[in-house]
């Protein structure tokens, strides 16, 4: 089975770690993963702007690049429920998305495709997980990096209270109705700092750079991390 | 069967123009929405600044909000099977829409058969001139109303007033909100909620009759509203209902409501005025038994709302001598052409997607600019009106695209797809204009880059290397441009040196090669520039300090080992 891996743009630049990550983790359990160098962007960002003519171009460009592929992994949940589904609604635009490989969340693939929930993590901290809009609603990957956290060494983990409540980035929404998205972040903030815990993950990078920069902008003082971080890690060190 | 068409004199208010194929009823179902020229209406953005700083409405927004939500969740764990439920209210709404014109002919027929008086009415300005002769017919000067969304949204009352016609409102919470001339749009009658004490200082100040001494709890203000509501019943020529539901096979109306004002204002006037859309009529009873049961899990949460007035026609000798029903189309049978749109005219304004909306819950009612609030009012308000003005051009955004309203609502409407629709529609219509916007040119360039993983690989290496020379300890304070509404509030990463994709092809190249890879050092790729000493930005790895890779490090741009 060829696996291919995507990295999100933003992922690409802001957080390369994440994807390093993932490919430490999909590694240590076997799973040899391409990084086709033509992928570049899914198109979710023009998508969601309204941007049709743009993102039916970079999602044709998707689905040629991954057509190799059996499986395609991310570390990004709102990129994923792009390709599965913003890509119907852009097929009558793109011919090329007659056939689109299907594409995994990094959690789904673990727990569904791998079977496992452990995969030999250790990570001696309070954990709180954000389950963001995408991989909830779009993806509905319901509790599986709750499960895969679970089975991590050493990690403790605390529930976020109304946790299921959107972090205000929303894409282009950030900046269009920038006070609207820190009015809500503002709250999301407040919850993840009830928690006690040291470290907020979710399974997208976009969520985390909206929570982080609010975060870091307050003192909050609790760090970001994706999911495939602290999966990652065998050395029980909080990654910087 | 169906009428002569009615030629709608002028084309004022709030339709506009004429539709296309203005030979209706409903000849001219597959048209584009009415386009009304009201540009300079603020942006949703700038209104929500305001709404914002209103810290007691938001707490007491949210407080309600949080409640709702809870007595939701129980209503629809006792029901045995609310996701069957959900399925059968999603295809009689469906199944409504379909064939709206056969339904509403039908309609027609059976009502008038019963003696009810149907009138058609294009857009805004012709509702009001019909409800305004048949309420002048009554020779009184006083009409009661019932809330009634459909009539705010066609602003009937000032339609009324103009011809000399005062409109008493009979919901407790809208007579308060008319006693403090509130507008139609506003929160409290969009939402249906006051708080105690500025209910008592409106009561106490605007009633006739009310105590001073009034008590700020909601039984001694419902008393006293009560009291005043039947008084002014008893002398009101007209009364003026919405309908949640027009059965087409007997042609009758349906009215759901929790205090019974409208069972009481229909039964004492002369004569009686439903204003429904069109989109209201469903082809029989069997559809209401189902709407009737979801509309009240997600309205209140209770099994059944807790009055239900269904009526057909006059009855010689008990209630109103005239029964008249209103049928407006005012952007309806447009939007029912648009084929990801027209689901927006299932709603049966539960208001179950405002109570869970991360955005409604901020800014509340007021930025949306009409009746038709929270997600589904910013789905549905461009849709009837257009987007020509700035404010309905706005709506679209005005959302993070969560899901939590698509996953709530009853009848299945996916308020984010048809967002998205419409936000292209927006684009689209801009890039008609001759000169491009801002955000377009930056999208097509964004393309462009993206179109190439060449060009994508020096944007990212040119825009790191740059974003790193703006940093202060390891965060962006400050974002030029259009960029910086991020950094008003929020602080911005700072791109490592090495991206993922030059970490990929180093370690391809040392794997290749046969060696290992050694931390790197600066190298003569290393820019000059770079801060001296700068703590690297590029988070180290858990994964770092194993073979085969180690830590990229900062100020490296991917070059050989
Ligand atoms: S769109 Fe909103 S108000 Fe309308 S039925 Fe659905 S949840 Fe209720």
């Amino acid at each position: 089975m060829r696996i291919g891996l995507f990295v999100a743009c933003l992922t690409d630049t802001l957080f390369p770690g994440t994807a390093r990550a993932t490919v430490r983790v999909l590694e240590r359990l076997g799973y040899d993963v391409v990084f086709p160098r033509e992928q570049t962007c899914c198109g979710q960002a023009h998508h969601t702007s309204g941007y049709r003519r743009e993102a039916a171009a970079l999602a044709g460009r998707f689905a040629s690049v991954f057509a190799r592929c059996d499986l395609v992994v991310t570390p990004s949940a709102s990129c994923a429920a792009m390709v599965r589904t913003g890509y119907p609604r852009l097929a009558e635009r793109e011919r090329r998305l007659a056939r689109v490989p299907r594409v995994l969340e990094l959690s789904e693939f673990l727990v569904d495709v791998a079977g496992v929930t452990d995969v030999g993590a250790t990570f001696p901290h309070r954990v709180t997980y954000h389950p963001t809009c995408q991989s909830l609603r779009a993806l509905k990957v319901g509790d599986r990096p709750l499960r895969l956290l679970r089975a991590v060494r050493g990690l403790e983990l605390a529930e976020l209270p109304a946790a299921e409540e959107c972090c205000g980035f929303g894409g282009t929404f950030a900046w269009k109705n920038a006070d609207t998205s820190v009015a809500i972040v503002a709250d999301k903030v407040r919850h993840i700092g009830e928690t006690g815990a040291e470290v907020v993950c979710a399974v997208d990078d976009a969520c985390l750079t909206q929570i982080s920069g609010a975060m870091s902008r307050l003192r909050g003082g609790v760090r970001t991390l994706h999911l495939a971080e602290i999966l990652a890690s065998d050395t029980g060190e909080v990654p910087r | 069967m169906s009428p002569a068409p009615r030629p709608g004199a002028g084309a004022g208010g709030a339709g506009g123009a004429p539709a296309p194929g203005a030979g209706y009823p409903w000849g001219h179902l597959l048209g584009r929405g009415p386009r009304s020229p009201r540009a300079g209406e603020p942006r949703f953005a700038d209104t929500a600044r305001a709404s914002l700083g209103q810290s007691a409405a938001r707490t007491s927004r949210a407080t309600a909000a949080a409640e709702q939500r809870a007595d939701r969740r129980a209503g629809r764990r006792a029901e045995p099977d609310w996701a069957g439920l959900r399925r059968a209210a999603t295809a009689v709404r469906e199944r409504a829409l379909a064939d709206l014109e056969r339904h509403l002919t039908e309609f027609e027929k059976r009502a008038e058969a019963a003696g009810t008086r149907v009138h058609w009415a294009r857009d805004a300005a012709e509702a009001g001139r019909i409800v305004a002769r048949v309420a002048a017919g009554t020779g009184a000067r006083d009409a009661v109303r019932s809330s009634s969304a459909t009539a705010g949204e066609l602003r009937l009352d000032a339609h009324l007033l103009r011809a000399g016609i005062t409109v008493h409102e009979t919901a407790v919470a809208d007579l308060i909100a008319g006693l403090a001339h509130e507008p139609p749009e506003s929160e409290s009658r969009t939402v249906r909620r006051h708080d105690r004490a500025g209910a008592r200082a409106v009561l106490a100040r605007r009633l006739p009759g009310a105590a001073t001494d009034l008590r700020a709890d909601p039984g001694a203000l419902v008393a006293v509203a009560r009291e005043y509501l039947r008084e002014t019943l008893l002398e009101a020529g007209t009364a003026i209902t919405g309908a949640n539901a027009l059965v087409a096979e007997t042609g009758s109306v349906v009215a759901m409501e929790t205090e019974g004002n409208v069972r009481m204002g229909a039964a004492m006037p002369r004569a009686l005025i439903t204003v429904a859309g069109i989109d209201k009529v469903v082809p029989a009873w069997a559809d209401i038994a189902v709407l009737a049961r979801v509309w009240a899990r997600s309205a209140t949460g209770a099994a059944q709302a807790p009055v239900v007035s269904t009526w057909t026609g006059p009855v010689e000798g008990d209630g109103p001598d005239e029964v008249h029903v209103v049928l407006v189309d005012a952007g309806r049978s447009a939007t029912l052409g648009d084929p990801v749109g027209r689901q927006a005219l299932r709603c049966i304004q539960c208001t179950a997607c405002l109570d869970v909306c991360p955005v409604f819950e901020r800014t509340g009612a007021a930025p949306y600019g009409s009746v038709h609030a929270g997600p589904i009012g910013a789905a549905l308000a461009p849709q009837l009106r257009g987007t020509a003005s700035a404010r309905e051009a706005s709506l679209p955004f005005a959302s993070t695209l969560c899901g939590a309203c698509a996953e709530v609502c009853p009848v299945g409407v996916d308020i984010p797809e048809i967002l998205l629709e419409l936000r292209a529609r927006v684009v689209d219509e801009r890039r008609a204009n001759a000169v491009p916007t801002p955000e377009a040119l930056a999208a097509q360039s964004a393309e462009w880059v993206m179109a190439e993983e060449r060009r994508f690989a020096r944007a990212q290496r040119a825009g790191s290397r740059w974003a790193r020379l703006l940093a202060r300890s390891g965060r962006l304070r400050r974002l030029p441009g259009l960029l910086g509404r991020w950094t008003e509030a929020r602080d911005f990463p700072v791109p490592p040196a090495e991206s993922f994709r030059a970490w990929w092809a180093r370690r391809r190249r040392a794997l290749l090669l046969g060696a290992a890879i050694r931390p790197p050092r600066a190298g003569p790729g290393a820019s000059a520039q770079r801060p001296p000493a700068e703590k690297p930005t590029a988070p180290p790895n858990p994964m770092e300090g194993g073979p085969p890779l180690a830590d990229p490090g900062d100020g490296r741009e991917g070059g050989t080992p």
